[in-house]
Order: C-alpha cells, then structure tokens, then sequence
C-alpha cells in the first residue's frame, strides 16, 4: 500500500495556481457589488483642520463617503498582546481608529472612504475630497523617538515608549561579567525596516445581507476566525454568530496578512450602511504605506569571551520600533518572540536584553517573516562571527566551543535557557559539520588565500541559528502578555463511503496544507489521498482556528487533527470489533483495515464508515456517525535549528556582492514533504538575502516613505541569488504526535548574518568589520574605502 | 493604480497623429510602447486627456540598412533591436544596449522612439545614441527634420522635440568597434551609469546615462583618449553628478570611472 509521509508529493494546490485559476478575494465578484478608495494623509504628522466631503459625493457613480465624523468614528482596532511597563505602568494603547479624526500619525493613514458603482469612480471621487492639513514635524527613527524633545506621536504621554522590558539575568551581574571578561565584542547598527511584500496586496469584500441580518466578509487573511473574533466582539460590536469570515486563497502573507487591519472593519461597518457588498484591494503603492512592516530595530551590543572563545556574558539594548499604532502582535515581536531567543544554541551563562518600544510616526511594525527571532539571530550571529575575526579564531571554532551539547528531549532533558525558554530537542554540533561539509570548508579556505592573492575579494560566512516556533502554550503566553490562546483546532470528518474531509484551522497562504495534510491524515488512516479533502479558511465551515504564522501549522493544526484521526480510529474499532465478532484489543489496524490478529478475518476502513452511518448492526450505546473535532493545545515550543552559510564575491571596484554559494542544512524535525520543506527553506533563504543585500523601508525626516515602489524598494530577484544548496539533519520534537518543528521561517531567519558575515570576511583584510544592512554596493564600497 | 479618465485613439499615419498632437497640444500624448507613459498614468503623475497610440503605424517598426547607414523604426521594441541580425552585424552595440533593458516583458513592449522621447536619465538608450553619433528622425506639423543626438537631450526629461512632433526613426552610422557597459540600479534594474563607447581609429566617442540629469558626451575623456584607458579618469569633468539613495556624487562618480575605463578596456 502506498504510504506518502516524507515523500515529495507535488502540491495539489498548484494545479489552480498554476492555471491562474485561484480563488483570490479580488477574483471575487458578488452581484450588487461596490468598489471603494481611500483618501489617504500626504502627511506623517498633521492636525487635521477641515476635511470636506461635498464634491466627492456629488461625483460619478458614488454611492457614500464616510469620514471619522459618521458613526464609525468611534470605533478602533485593539492590539492582541500586551507589554507592561518594567516599573509596573500598563502599556500605552492608542486608540487606533478606523479613519483618523484630529490628527494624521503616519503617511498613509485614511481620512476617509469613497464607495462608488466602480473603482475607477471611487478613485476620481476620492480626489474631490479635500482635506485640510496643518503640518507637524515627525519622528520616524525608533531610536530618535525617545530623545528628549522628539516631536510626540501621542499627545497624551510624556514621551514615546509604549513599554519598555527586559529579560535575562540581572543586569549588574550581567556587566560585571563583562567588565572582567577576556574580551568584549560591541557592535551598534540598526536592523533596517522591511516591507513584506506578499504578491497579493490585502484585499477585502463585506456584504452585508439585510434579510438574514448577516454579514460576510471575505479577506486575504492568515487567520479567519481571529479576524472574526476581533471584528465583531472588539471593533464594531457585532454578534460572532451573525459573522462569516472566508479566506480562500491568499497570495502570501509572510506575517502581514495576520492583522486585523482598520480597513477589514470599516469595510464591514459600510456595507450594513450602503446595504450593498463594497470591495476594496490594495494597490502595492497602498501595500507600502499601510501593511504592517517588519524589524526596525536600533541595536546597541556588548558580548564578553573568555579566553577560549566561550561566551562569558552578553547584554544588549534596543530600541524596536512600533509604528504609531499598535498592531495586533506588534509587542510580542522585539519581546517574546526575540529576547527568548537570546540564548541561540550557545551555553552562555548570563544575559541581559532590555527594550524600550517607541511610537514613531510610521506604519506599524509587527511580526514579518520570523518575528523576532530574524533579529535575535542576526545579533548573536553577527556578534560571534566578528568576536572570532577579533580574537584570530575561525569562525567555525568558536561555534563548536559555545554550542550546547546535544540533547534528545526524551532520555535527556531539555535545555533550560537563561531567557525563559526551555530547548525541546537539539544537536547542534551535527547540522554545522554537515553544513561545513556541504560546503567543503577546508578547501574553500584555501581557495580564499589563492584568490585574494589574485586580488578577488571573496568571503565566507556562517550562522547558526535556532528558533522558536509552534506558537504555542495558551497558559504561557497568556502569562505572557497574549490575549489569545495559541491552540489549533483539526477536525475529520469520515464521509459514509470513507471519504474524508479535514477540517482545520491553520489556513494556507503558500505553505502547501492541502497535500501535506492530506499526506499524513492518509498514512495514519491507511487510505489513499485521493480520499482526503483538506477544508480551511472558512469561518462557516471550520469549528475555530488561530491560524497560520509562527511556523505553527504542522506542529500545531497538524497535532489538532492527528488527535482527531486517533478518534476516528478508537471508534473505527468499537465498529470493527462488533462487525467482527472479536474484542477490541485482538484487531490491529493497518493498511486501512481492521483485522483479527492472527487471523485473515477484517473490515475495511469504508466498510466501518458506511456502518457508522447506516447503523442497522451496531454497537450497542454507541452514537452513529464518524466525524470528530479536537483541539491542541502544545506543550511547548518547538526549536528548529540549522547552519547556514553564504560565500560571497564582492567586486573591488564597485562593491556589489555576488552570492556564489549558499548552503542551508537545517533541522526542522521529522519532515512530512521534503520538497515542500526544501521551498520553504529556499524562499525563507531568498527573503533573509533580500534583507542582507536588498530591502530598506525608508522614511525621511519628515515622514515621507522614500522608498514606496519596486522603482526604490529592491526585491530580490532569482539573478540576484545562487542555487540554494539543502539538507537537513532530523532530531524529531519530542512533544507532539509527528515529531516535527516547523520550516516556515527558518530560512529567513538563518540566512541575513550568514550572507552579512560572508562579505565582512572578504573584506576583513581592508580592516572592515561591519557594514549596516542592507549591504547595497554603495555602503559596500564605501566601507571597503574607509577602512583602507 | 487607476489613471484618470482619457480618451484613445489609435492611428495609422505619422500625419495623424501631427495633426492630432498639433490641435489638442498639451492634453494630449503619443502612446507607444506604454511601459513609461502607463506607469506614470497609473500613479496619476501624468494624465493626459488623449491618447494617440502610434503602435499601429506602418512602416515605423523596421529595421534596414541605408548604404553605411542603419535605421531603426521608432516603434521597434528594444527585444526586436535586440535580437535583429542587421543590428548585431552592423551596429551591436545597440544591440547590446537594447538586451539590458528592464526585462523580457518590458522588452516586447518598449519601444526605441518611447525610450528616447521620455528622456528618463537613467535610461540606457541616450549614452549610445550620443556614443554612435546617431541623427533623430522627427516630424512635425513643418515636415520632417533630422536631430543631431548631441542636441537631441536637453535636460531631465526634456528634448529637442516641438510638442507637435514625434520621432520616426533614429539613424546610425554602423560601428564596428562599441561596447555599452551598465551598472543596474538594485531595484528599478535601470542605469546608475551607463557607459558607451564607440572606437574610430585613434578617436573615442564616449556616451554617458545615469550621471548627470542629461546623458552627455564624455569630451574630456575622449581628448585625453591614448588608446589605454586612464582617460576614465575624466569621466565626469565639468559635469553635475546626480546624487540619490542608491548612490550620491561621490560613489556615482567613482562607477563613472569604473565603467568608462571597462568600456575603453572592453
Ligand atoms: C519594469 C520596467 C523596467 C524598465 N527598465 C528599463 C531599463 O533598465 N532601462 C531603460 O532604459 N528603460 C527601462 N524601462 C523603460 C522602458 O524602456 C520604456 O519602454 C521606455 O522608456 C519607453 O518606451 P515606450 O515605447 O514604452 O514609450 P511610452 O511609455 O509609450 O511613451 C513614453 C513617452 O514618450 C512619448 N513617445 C512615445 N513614442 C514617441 C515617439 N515616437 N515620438 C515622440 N514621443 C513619443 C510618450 O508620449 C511618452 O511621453 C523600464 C520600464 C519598466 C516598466
């Protein structure tokens, strides 16, 4: 019989893409429908003085145009994680309203809606209304925003934290360390602003039934049932059960699809008003003004060694940007999802991170790709690769000296952090040897010296990272700060010809769920996957779902519906048993079937279902029907870890960087596609390289965004990266059924410092030993000549 | 990205479209290629009551060879420059110029006269129209008249063209030694420099884009041209180097020097 864990099954979902035959919320057409336009601040910062509306509703084909002064005016999205005050101060909310009212606080922000017949109406009408502004000067630098007298994005507070924290060990003992350590690594750089940029720009539909007294709002969302539960219970006030949140397919989200955006709840409020459906999609210019952006961390960094190499202490301050309003997770970022990471895979014995989170008047700043841990592992990775060129130790070396030693999570415990985290499982060791292996790092040594003598600047460099990932313990992160639980919910349904539908609510927006569910959903059950349908991203269809980000569909959803198919198969076998004629505990089950152990008598898998639903001779007592829903909540974290490393040609006359090589050998756990897997890893990889060598959100002093369109924002392209070379090493997760991790981030998280540190090695005998990201061929060359 | 209201007509004459140009002025625009003119469109930037669309003329998208001349079709899109055998034979480093273009989508669309009449600064056609001595071919409301390349580029965006007139064709003498050299803007994939040259004899002739807010002849480095190439180090002399995110004056006149010392060595 077939089996399909851990093969490389093609994607059933790419047939649709391929084909151009997706169902993408802008696909969507309903009968009645309106397009609307937003009219949005030129400026970063500005009182808003007078904003008239007359002529725009007197143009073409308009049907309404609302402003903060109609009745949602009142309502505003809420932040669904919360970061107190070290000193015990809540956090500072604002208020974070659906049109702005007094005042402007980032370029971008809507003043007002247009709904019109069509968009190309909404758009001309959106022209006509004039809004009076009164310019005020902004902050946009994180760490600028917290100088005294910076101008205030907020009017209510004294300044522009909206928390600050800390986490580790206390922080005199931390410098202590330091002060009598062998040697102190220091660096300060920002870790730049990135804008996701998901293929699909945002797109929402809201059609308001008036008969039913219904509402439905279709969006390219990561996660329908939260937006549900935000919308209704926290923005507008409407009842859940009178809401159906549908996200079919969504052209990539990498975090920015996970919000709940201002423009999701206003569409909804508008459409109850106009009684008509209203469609909106963004245009890339608005994808950059308005999508939640990711990073902008201004780092200031001391890590003390001792003579050996070991880390000995290391204490770091930030200041982590987010935005002027606070985005749905946007706290947990520089904080939970970013000082427990602090540890890496290294055994050091104290460390200290504090925060301080600025508003700044820009577009808010939330999870994007990796989350945090991007930016932790940049830190660590950066600060060891330049320890090591500063103590005249190869890189490699020093790694091995601080790794933790391995450990399985099973016959040894796991690894208790000093940042709170407890490891669940890793061998650190092993995916560097690999990866150095992969690469034949001795040779390219050698070939390093040959061609620095022919005046080639070539460089190699190295990261080792580890994640967290899964997300995860409802109870910890509520503890944490969460106003959410982090469980998934997976349903199976048996159909009675044993057909199966799955129902979860992890939602797919490029991962692949449709096939790898349906992979290990068959396997488990011993049918064929033809036979299993994966059902998501439906409000109406699906019990719950916290949806997809964290790298927490597999680990987490995929858990959900094992526990599901484990009650399938318990009462599969009560029905087996009675139609049998045997006791439960004599079957065992395999290849779809029922069998009486030592005997050739079974039942198939279709032949029970079919029982279950026409119960004619049945158990007694037991209900009919085979269709369960379960919920997961994890244990734990899981902790994907891997070695990437990046060999690099900069060009002496103008600095640009070629990538000649990049090899990720990483470990994600049990691996259920390893083709999926490897994409995943490939295209994490291309993102973290955009970061190291490419993207740069860009705000001018005044607040305008210099950097809004592909003519200034550069993306990578496939010319501008080498093949990824992949591997992997498998150390399973011991707290959950398949034994896996999680591959959605990794790449991007891996791969920024190991491209970083490959050009700082080529150019390390010019006496350069960092250059801000990303490593456009202007600040390389410039860096290249200063330091001669 | 929805471009204000404007009305569209396609013609199929040269004297069309003068007339129609000549009579709305200012309210109108020549379309051709469309892969400036829409984008802009699009950002409402630029918004035109009518379109005349150019593309369907006769005769404006050829290629051929006029004794030691060769002449190229206004409407011909950089991918047809680019893949011609009577360009790669007789005039290749148009050729080459045309292949760096954007990409293969931009050029099946873009065309030659598009490219030279927007004028952009970090295009790539104008260092090599003024490296080859090329002549624009213009008609107007007076008929038609020939524009030296070295007068045809004013400034940003501007050229020696009357608002009634359009280009037809852009005539080149062939060459037999040129190269056109680019460093590509990390995002828009335009010049930051470009550099062409063209080698007669002894002579140089040295066309520089991306520079200077107009493309321009490197006269310097061509007087102090010895036939090696440390004339580079004139590349930009007496010229105002622009200056953006990707690269300021400084580093944008290091590329200068870089890529004409390439180019001489190419
Ligand atoms: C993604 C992208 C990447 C690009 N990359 C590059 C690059 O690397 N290098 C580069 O040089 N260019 C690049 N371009 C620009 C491209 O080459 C354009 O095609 C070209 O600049 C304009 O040609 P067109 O035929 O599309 O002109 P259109 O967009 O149709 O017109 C441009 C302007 O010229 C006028 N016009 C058009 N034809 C004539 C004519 N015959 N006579 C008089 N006026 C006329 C129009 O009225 C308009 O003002 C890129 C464009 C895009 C969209």
């Amino acid at each position: 019989m077939e089996t399909f864990i851990g093969k490389p099954v093609k994607r059933r979902e790419d047939a649709r893409f391929l084909k151009g035959a997706g169902r993408y919320t802008d696909d969507i057409k309903l009968p009645k429908m309106t397009q609307a336009a937003f009219v949005r601040s030129p400026y970063a910062h500005a009182k808003i003085l007078d904003v008239n509306i007359e002529d725009a509703q007197r143009g073409d084909g308009v049907v309404a145009v609302f402003t903060a002064q109609d009745g949602c005016g009142t309502f505003g999205v809420p932040c669904g994680w919360q970061v107190d005050f070290k000193n015990g101060e809540t956090m500072r909310e604002p208020q974070h309203p659906l049109l702005a009212k007094e005042k402007i606080k980032h370029v971008g922000e809507a003043v007002a809606i247009v709904i019109a017949e069509t968009l190309e109406q909404a758009r001309d009408a959106a022209e006509l209304v004039k809004v009076d502004y009164e310019g005020l000067p902004a902050v946009t630098d994180p760490g600028k925003a917290m100088e005294p007298g910076a101008p205030l994005v907020h009017d209510q507070w004294s300044d522009n934290a909206a928390f600050d924290w800390c986490i580790g060990n206390d922080r005199t003992e931390v410098e202590a360390a330091l002060a009598s350590a062998h040697h102190v690594t220091e660096m300060e750089y920002r870790n730049q602003r990135l804008a996701p940029n998901a293929i699909e720009p945002r797109s929402y539909i809201a059609d308001y039934d008036v008969n039913a007294g219904k509402w439905t709002l279709y969006t390219s969302t990561q996660n329908p049932h939260l937006i549900r539960l935000l919308l209704c219970a926290f923005v507008l006030g409407i009842p859940e059960h009178k809401v159906r949140v549908v996200s079919y397919d969504v052209g990539g989200g990498f975090g920015s699809k996970i919000y709940h955006y201002t423009e999701e709840a206003l569409l909804t409020w508008a459409s109850k008003e106009v009684g008509r459906p209203i469609k909106w999609t963004s245009d890339r210019s608005e994808a950059f003004l308005t999508d939640a952006h990711g990073r902008d961390h201004v780092v200031k960094s001391r890590m003390g060694f001792d003579k050996e190499g070991k880390i000995v202490a290391h204490l770091t301050d930030e200041y982590c940007a987010m935005g002027a309003y606070l985005s749905t997770f946007a706290p947990a970022v520089p904080t939970y999802l970013h000082g427990t990471l602090f540890q890496g895979v290294y055994t050091t014995p104290l460390i200290h991170l504090n925060v301080i989170a600025p508003f700044t008047h820009t577009v808010a700043v939330d999870a994007y790709r990796g989350a945090g841990r991007p930016e932790a592992t940049y830190l660590l990775e950066r600060m060891i690769s330049k320890a090591a060129k500063e103590m005249d130790m190869d890189p490699a070396e020093i790694r091995f000296r601080n790794f933790i030693p391995p450990f399985d999570g099973v016959e040894q415990a796991g690894y208790q952090t000093q940042v709170a985290l407890q490891y669940d499982s890793g061998n650190y060791e092993a995916v560097l040897k690999r990866g150095l292996e992969m690469l034949g790092y001795e040779d390219f040594r050698k070939s390093q010296i040959a061609a620095r003598k022919n005046g080639k600047l070539l460089g190699v460099g190295i990261s080792t990272y580890i994640e967290g990932c899964g997300i995860a313990p409802s109870a910890v992160v509520g503890s944490l700060g969460a106003r959410a639980g982090l469980y998934e919910v997976g349903a199976v349904r048996v159909q009675p010809t044993g057909k199966v539908s799955v129902f979860t609510g992890s939602h797919s927006h490029g991962q692949g769920h449709e096939t790898v569910f349906a992979q290990f959903v068959a396997d488990k059950l011993g049918i064929a996957m033809d036979d299993v349908e994966i059902e998501h991203g439906d409000t109406d269809q699906v019990a719950f779902g916290m949806g997809t980000y964290g790298s927490r569909s597999l680990s987490v959803g995929g858990s959900a519906i094992i526990k599901s198919v484990e009650k399938i198969l318990e009462k599969g076998a009560k029905i087996a048993a009675h139609k049998l004629e045997a006791a439960e505990e004599d079957l065992e089950y395999a290849e779809g079937k029922w069998t009486v152990k030592g005997t050739d008598k079974s039942i198939s898998f279709g032949d029970v279902s079919l029982t279950a639903y026409v119960p004619h001779d049945y158990p007694e007592g037991l209900e009919p029907g085979l269709d369960f829903s379960s919920f997961y909540d994890p244990t734990n974290f899981t902790y994907p870890f891997g070695a990437h490393i990046a060999v690099v040609e900069v060009d002496s006359d103008t600095g640009r960087v070629v990538l000649k090589r990049f090899v990720a050998c990483d470990d994600v756990g049990n691996v259920m596609n390893p083709m999926i897997v490897d994409g995943q890893i490939q295209g994490g990889v291309v993102q973290g390289i955009g970061q190291a060598l490419l993207e740069e959100v860009i705000y001018d002093e005044s607040g305008q965004m210099t950097s809004g369109s592909y003519m200034d924002y550069a993306m990578p392209r496939a010319d501008d990266v080498p093949m990824i070379e992949t591997d992997r090493t498998v150390t399973p997760c011991p707290h959950n059924p398949l034994g896996v991790k999680g591959a959605g981030e990794a790449g991007a998280i891996g791969s920024t410092p190991a491209v970083v540190n490959a050009v700082v090695d080529a150019l390390s005998h010019l006496g350069v030993t960092d250059i801000q990201m990303p490593l456009s061929p202007q600040r390389v060359w410039k860096a290249m000549n200063n330091g001669r | 990205m929805i471009p204000a209201k404007f009305d569209y007509i396609k013609v199929s004459s040269i004297g069309e479209a003068v007339t129609l140009l000549d009579k709305h002025g200012f309210d109108s625009k020549i379309l051709s290629g469309g892969h400036s003119l829409i984008p802009a469109m699009k950002l409402r930037l630029s918004r035109p009551e009518l379109l005349i669309d150019i593309s369907g003329i006769s005769g404006m998208d050829g290629i051929s060879e006029e004794g030691d001349k060769i002449v190229v079709g206004a409407n011909c899109t950089h991918q047809k420059i680019a893949s011609s055998k009577l360009v790669k034979e007789h005039l290749n480093i148009l050729a080459q110029t045309a292949g760096c273009i954007g990409d293969v989508q931009v050029r099946n669309r873009g065309t030659l006269g598009g490219s030279l009449a927007h004028a952009d600064p970090a295009s790539d056609y104008p260092a090599t129209v003024l490296a080859c001595d090329a002549q624009i071919i213009a008609e107007g409301k007076n008929g038609s008249r020939t524009i030296a390349a070295t007068d045809f580029f004013q400034s940003i965006f501007t050229t020696a063209l009357a608002d009634d007139e359009i280009i037809t064709s852009v005539r080149f003498p062939k060459v037999a030694n040129g190269n056109y050299q680019k460093f590509f803007q990390s995002a828009s994939r335009f010049a930051v420099v470009g550099v062409a040259v063209v080698k007669e004899g002894d002579a140089v002739k040295v066309g520089i884009t991306g520079v200077s807010d107009t493309p321009y002849r490197a006269s310097a480095v061509e007087s102090a041209y010895d036939g090696g190439s440390s004339a580079a180090a004139k590349a930009v002399h007496g010229v105002e180097v622009m200056s953006d995110h990707f690269a300021d004056a400084e580093y944008r006149s290091h590329l200068a020097k870089v890529y004409v010392k390439r180019a001489l060595e190419a």
